[in-house]
């Protein structure tokens, strides 16, 4: 079958039918050169051509993905065995050896191999291939490297929604294990699908955490026990103190009761140097210091109210933040309050008034971080609002050192365990700052940023080398530091006794002065008083004190240019005195010239 | 004494020698002068290193064969001469 299609269209719908013709060339206009145009011709001497010899490159950037992994055990156990001879009876395996060695191709394979080993093991003896001859030269490492620090590990809150990481700890022995305190403290943003989980990291992997903590309450601080590193004690953020073995897993051991806990968050516990190493003490925001044994956590065994009027109310209590013990001085320890005073504590005081021995002020917010330099004790380190200071324990008014305001807030600080001087400090802008006073007292040595968010924790490891650092959404920082910044320098500590003593005199002075000024403003503004009320005519005593005030101020004047006169005579003097010896010099140097 | 303990016993007193272990196709120790444990260890572990090694080597070169391997390491010198049926095993500390 075929099918025909047939269409039709008139000639005249077309269009125009096209008629060629054939017709000779023509010409349409004819241009002749015209040589005075070459005059204004301008050669381009010289003349830019831009090439490009580099490859050309690209950048790119690929996020791939986390490589997460984890450590497994497998147990090997001895095989090989044939079927019918058990590896773990004795006789079996003995009696299998015997069979080998009485076979003819063991004795024959064991004689070749056997001078085959023997011209290697005399090769080796003959001489020594490998030796190296300079090996001990290369060792010699130049100190002298910039200073800088590296990030080792990063351990992220392993839950959804991220918590602050508000304390760490390492573990008191070999700095294997990290733990690390997770809470939110921002009023009333804890949310009920929020974990409550601090975690014991192992810093060889961020994967996984070693441990998970399980407390009521999120923890706000966690420290290791210095004596039993199984130990953990902390601080929740209802107030209870409860502690932890982790060989007993993730449950709390035993939990203060909620009454005679703090009311308010727990920010600080620290071990004391007991014989039983069972005691802490905690300091809150509401302002009591409470002494446990934790063997009996059902009461505290020791109570202060920060009441500076010394009287012992609550109500008036300042709220504490941080917490400072030093173990040489078992007696005594500092607490760091949200008000910005330092109050300095003498617990085996007699009376509880007497508990509270002085005070430093100077801060303006809540004092974060407090510790005593480990060198000098009587030396310790604020860090609070913009500032970190270095204070001295004889002046109360003042601190002796301190940084300039900070554009970011402060959050934590603590010295280094090796370096006199030097401490360290974590700002809100995600920063670590590494200072040197005797380096340099007005800038960090190092600054370095370690996150983007803000960081809020910070921890040295007592080697001095590695610090941790918490920030805001719950990362956990392991930085190594260069090891110029964790070996004591020669001569340092002499020279960071210096400069404390120097400051230290420095503001007793200005301090003597600011009271003598003091008492000599009040004993005058007492003496006006007094005037003031004798004289009732207020014109004239303006009066006299606008011409007071002019003859003042002609007398300095004058005292000033004649000053300045004086100045110039010995100037003129010394150089006077200059042109003598040159041109003595200049004679001297003829008569040489002439013998 | 036979002449294969004599062998052995020659090697054991050159000089640096820490240790000669005797070993199958298996890896299981026939003969050595080290502790069980120990002995164990490097048998197992030297038995599949040489297995490997031969079949690197064949594999190269089907013609080819391993006739002995030295590891070189910061503390000493492990040897190992293979043969089809067993391993002779030596640890020596040159530098002594």
């Amino acid at each position: 079958m075929e099918i025909v299609y047939v269409y039709t269209k008139k000639r005249s719908e077309f269009g125009r039918q096209c008629n060629f013709s054939d017709r000779p060339a023509e010409l349409h206009v004819d241009i002749l050169p015209d040589p005075t145009l070459a005059a204004n011709f301008v050669e381009r001497d010289p003349c830019d051509v831009p090439l490009q010899c580099t490859q050309e490159m690209s950048e790119h950037e690929v996020n791939t993905e986390r490589y997460e992994s984890e450590s497994r055990g497998i147990n090997h156990v001895e095989g090989g065995w044939p079927k019918d001879v058990n590896p773990q009876e004795m006789e079996q395996t003995i009696r299998f050896r015997k069979k080998v060695e009485k076979d003819e191709h063991y004795v024959n394979t064991i004689m070749q191999l056997g001078s085959h080993m023997e011209h290697c093991i005399k090769q080796n003896n003959a001489i020594d291939i490998y030796q190296e001859y300079f090996a001990e030269d290369e060792e010699l490492e130049d100190c002298e490297d910039q200073p800088s620090a590296k990030t080792i590990n990063v351990f992220r809150d392993p839950n959804e929604i991220k918590r602050t990481a508000t304390s760490l700890s390492w573990h008191p022995d070999g700095s294997q294990k990290l733990a690390v305190a997770y809470s939110c403290l921002e009023f009333q943003r804890a949310t009920a699908a929020m974990s409550m989980d601090s975690y014991i990291w192992d810093i060889e992997n961020p994967n996984k955490p070693e441990l998970t903590v399980k407390p009521v309450s999120p923890l706000v601080c966690l420290e290791y026990n210095p004596k039993d590193s199984h130990v953990l004690v902390g601080g929740c953020y209802n107030g209870q103190i409860a502690y932890w073995d982790t060989r007993k897993g993730s449950q709390p051991v035993e939990m203060s009761t909620i009454e005679h806990s703090h009311r308010d968050p727990v920010y600080k516990v620290i071990w004391l140097q007991s014989k039983t190493g069972t005691d802490v003490f905690s300091a809150s925001t509401d302002g009591q210091v409470l002494w446990w044994d934790i063997r009996k956590l059902s009461e505290p065994t020791e109570r202060l109210v920060l009441d500076p009027s010394r009287k012992g109310n609550l109500d008036n209590a300042l709220g504490a933040i941080s917490l400072e013990f030093e173990t040489t001085m078992p007696t005594k320890f500092m607490v760091g309050t949200e008000q910005g005073l330092v109050v300095s504590c003498n617990r085996k005081a007699k009376t509880p008034a007497e508990k509270i021995v002085c005070t430093y002020s100077g801060h303006h917010g809540p004092i974060y971080a407090l510790q005593r330099n480990p060198f000098f004790p009587k030396n310790f380190l604020t860090v609070a609002d913009w500032t970190a200071r270095i204070w001295s324990e004889d002046i109360k008014e003042s601190s002796i050192m301190w940084t300039k305001y900070h554009m970011a807030y402060l959050t934590d600080g603590c010295w280094s365990p090796v370096r006199p001087s030097v401490f360290f400090t974590v700002k809100m802008d995600g920063t670590l700052d590494v200072w040197d006073f005797l380096f340099k007292q007005n800038d960090p040595t190092l600054s370095l940023k370690v996150c983007d968010e803000a960081l809020y924790s910070l921890r040295v490891q007592d080697n001095g080398r590695f610090l941790a650092c918490g920030s805001q959404l719950g990362m956990a920082t392991l930085l190594e530091i260069s090891p110029g910044l964790c070996t004591l320098q020669k001569n340092e500590k002499a020279l960071a006794t210096a400069m404390f003593e120097r400051e230290t005199k420095r503001e007793k002075i200005l301090e003597a002065r600011h009271r003598e000024m003091r008492l000599k403003e009040r004993s005058r503004s007492e003496q006006s008083k007094e005037e003031e009320s004798k004289e009732a005519h207020g014109e004239e005593s303006a009066e006299d004190l606008l011409a007071q005030a002019e003859k003042e101020f002609f007398d300095i004047v004058e005292g000033e240019i004649k000053k300045r006169e004086k100045e110039e005579e010995k100037y003129k003097e010394k150089e006077v005195c200059e042109e003598k010896t040159a041109e003595f010099n200049h004679k001297a140097r003829c008569v040489f010239h002439l013998a | 004494m036979s002449e294969v303990e004599e062998t052995l016993k020659r090697i054991q007193t050159h000089k640096g020698v820490i240790g000669t272990i005797v070993a199958n196709a298996e890896g299981i120790p026939i003969r050595t002068t080290l502790d069980n444990s120990t002995t164990v260890q490097y048998a197992g572990l030297l038995h599949q290193l040489t297995m490997k090694a031969r079949s690197t080597v064949r594999d190269i070169d089907p013609q080819n064969d391993l006739t002995f391997l030295r590891i070189r390491s910061k503390k000493h010198e492990i040897m190992v001469a293979p043969e089809k049926e067993y391993l002779l095993i030596v640890i020596q500390n040159p530098s002594e």
